[in-house]
């Protein structure tokens, strides 16, 4: 048993958080305010070598590991969470399952941009009818020729206005027990036939794009197939596991950013002649929001562990998403109570943690499917 | 060129400092490469980028500093040294910092010594000058700018907020001042090849030298904390009145005219 980060690992998160520090977080309040995706801020953490964290160097990574790569998302989410948002989406979503599921051909055409950072991946699983139940996707991809004909509407999709590269799953037929049998596709944004537009106007998570994809007739080589044809299901599921470490960091670093800004905040007001840190009804409430910050990360540092490993992960990945996301949301919004009037403005960023910590336990499986998720690996 | 970096480790200023029985309390510090050593290392890269070469990054100090020798490597730098004095040496000053380092450049094959202008911590500014001293090079401080070529150097120097301009060659020695360079971050490809550099450890044995040949020549008395700041007074009234008000308070509480 050992708690210590690696050297490695703790230069990793000296170097994010400097960077985290120094470039994102003074534009924290306008890149919300603005709902404006900061493009010259990615190409900085792609010039970093952040966007390739997890992939080996051969495909344009950086040969880290999971646990640096959440490190990494915890130390921009606690200054930017809608940063923190399009990059861990471009990192889980966009390039992993192409790392994970990809030809040696397709590594190098199209995770290399990704994973070097040149280039933002993005990844196209919801639709209007199918959220939590992506078995009920309608788009669908038939085989023509040497090349698949893809239709469909998706939704909610993180980063597609910005990407180069989207991997969009599609219905190819039906299965042996007459189920809908989906598969992913590799699908260059320049296609003929694919529109992206971004009209959603977001409670939180402004910064981040989120779009639209409408697939018209669109016609990609069949050699674009992502992984086996008849396990686009299964791949899925597995590339979401990975990513709800990464939202699970997400959460602990907004959980971090409210205990700090409340710890600091409580030191400083006065009220009744005292700071208002000495009065017990806000020590519990700081006092708890260190617990659970700390709870959270060790449970998304387990997770991040055990994937590095090669173990079963699936479970513990679920309890950091579920638990970090919503210590999150709870210390945001004990933050802003600690904050009293001042929380609710704008200035004193509270209010954002809270808007921002929301989507999170809604987003890549919502907490009541991280409760399903868990209560199917009890054998219920 | 030979180009060596001197860094030194120190705690960070812009976090929570304590200090304990006249000491600063080292379990609640953060510690960071000194600031203005960043500028050295920065500027190091860019002259072996410039004119081939490679880096040697060399501090004193004990394991605990490796980890700011492996960030100068992620930054760049090729090769660190460790000098470990842990045991070997319960204080020492700058003329401790200074004799070591001469032990550690005898024979060494020298093009250019960077340092930075000054520590946070102690902020002496000695080291540099005094190491150039001991090998009989030249050196200039607190320099803005360096342009090398050939064996001829041309520096700006910041001189209180004026530049200096100077002609020298190499060898020299240099401290750096803000505004040399903007140093960059270690890139996470940086951080995964730093582990593989070579980062050699050497003992005060292996440099011939006795706790007598480097014994400090100060003695600290005691460290303490300013005073906190009181809060301040904003004058009211007219504009009149509170000029007379300041003069009044700057001769009779203040005492300073």
């Amino acid at each position: 048993m050992n708690f210590e980060l690696s050297k490695e690992q703790q230069m990793v998160k000296s170097m994010v958080h400097e960077f985290a520090e120094e470039v994102i977080k003074p534009r924290a309040i306008e890149i919300d305010e603005q709902a404006k995706f900061p493009v010259d801020i990615f190409k900085q953490m792609g010039e970093l070598g952040l966007l390739g964290i997890p992939f080996p160097e051969k495909y344009g990574g950086s040969g880290g590991d999971t646990l640096s790569y959440a490190i990494a998302v915890e130390e921009i989410s606690r200054v930017c969470a809608s940063t923190g948002l399009s990059y861990a989406a471009a990192v889980s979503l966009g390039a992993s399952p192409i790392y994970y599921f990809g030809t040696e051909e397709q590594k190098k055409q199209f995770l290399k941009p990704l994973a070097s950072g040149v280039a933002l991946g993005s990844f196209g699983l919801t639709e209007p009818n199918a959220g939590s139940d992506a078995g009920g996707t309608a788009t669908t991809a038939v085989l023509k020729d040497d090349s698949y004909i893809i239709n469909g509407e998706k939704c909610f999709i993180t980063n597609a206005s910005y990407a180069e590269t989207l991997i969009i799953t599609a219905v190819t037929g039906k299965n042996d027990k007459g189920k809908n049998m989906i598969s992913a596709f590799i699908v260059p944004v320049d296609t003929v036939g694919v529109t992206i537009t971004s009209n959603y106007d977001k409670l939180g998570m402004r910064g981040s794009d989120t779009a639209e994809i409408v697939l018209n007739n669109v016609s990609v080589p069949k050699e674009n197939l992502l992984g086996d044809a008849s396990k686009g299901f299964k791949q899925f599921l597995y590339t979401l596991d990975g990513g709800r470490i990464s939202i699970g960091a997400l959460g602990v670093g907004i959980a971090q950013a409210a205990l700090e800004k409340s710890l600091q905040y409580a030191k400083e007001r006065k009220q009744f002649g005292k700071s208002i840190s000495s009065f017990q009804a806000i020590q519990f409430k700081l006092a708890d929001m260190a617990m659970e910050v700390e709870l959270a990360r060790n449970m998304v540092h387990k997770a991040a562990w055990l994937k590095d490993k090669g173990k079963s992960f699936s479970k513990e990945a679920a309890f950091a998403k579920l638990f970090a996301t919503e210590t999150a949301f709870r210390s945001a919004n004990q933050a802003v109570q600690i904050h009293g009037g001042y929380g609710y403005m704008r200035e004193y960023e509270v209010e954002r943690y809270l808007r921002d910590a929301k989507l999170l336990e809604i987003g890549e499986g919502t907490s009541e499917i991280q409760r399903l998720v868990i209560a199917r690996q009890l054998g219920c | 060129m030979k180009i060596y970096v001197l860094l030194k480790r120190t705690f960070d200023t812009e976090e929570k400092i304590s200090v304990v029985n006249g000491q600063i309390d080292e379990d609640s510090a953060e510690f960071i490469i000194n600031p203005y050593d960043e500028y050295a290392v920065e500027e190091a890269i860019q002259q072996r980028d410039a004119h081939g070469g490679e880096v040697t990054v060399v501090t004193i100090g004990n394991e605990d500093s490796e980890k700011q020798l492996r960030t100068a490597l992620a930054i760049g730098a090729d090769k660190a040294v460790l000098i470990n004095t842990e045991e070997d040496l319960d204080d020492g000053d700058q003329f401790t910092t200074a004799k070591i380092l001469e032990a550690f450049f005898d024979g060494k094959d020298v093009d250019l010594i960077l340092a930075g202008n000054v520590a946070i911590d102690e902020a002496s500014g000695q080291v540099g000058p005094r190491i150039a001293d001991l090998l009989g090079i030249p050196y200039v401080t607190t320099i803005t700018s360096l342009k090398i070529d050939g064996t001829a150097v041309n520096i700006e120097k910041d001189v209180e907020g004026d530049v200096e301009v100077i002609e020298t060659t190499l060898p020299l020695l240099v401290t750096c001042q803000q505004g040399l360079n903007e140093p960059r971050y270690p890139s996470l490809p940086g951080i995964m090849k730093a582990k593989k550099k070579p980062l050699e450890e050497i003992y005060l044995d292996d440099l011939d030298l006795g706790e007598d040949d480097i014994e400090a020549k100060t003695k600290t008395i005691d460290i303490f904390l300013p005073p906190e700041k009181a809060g301040g007074r904003v004058l009211e009234g007219d504009v009149k009145d509170q000029v007379k008000e300041l003069v009044s308070l700057l001769k009779n509480d203040a005492k300073v005219m």
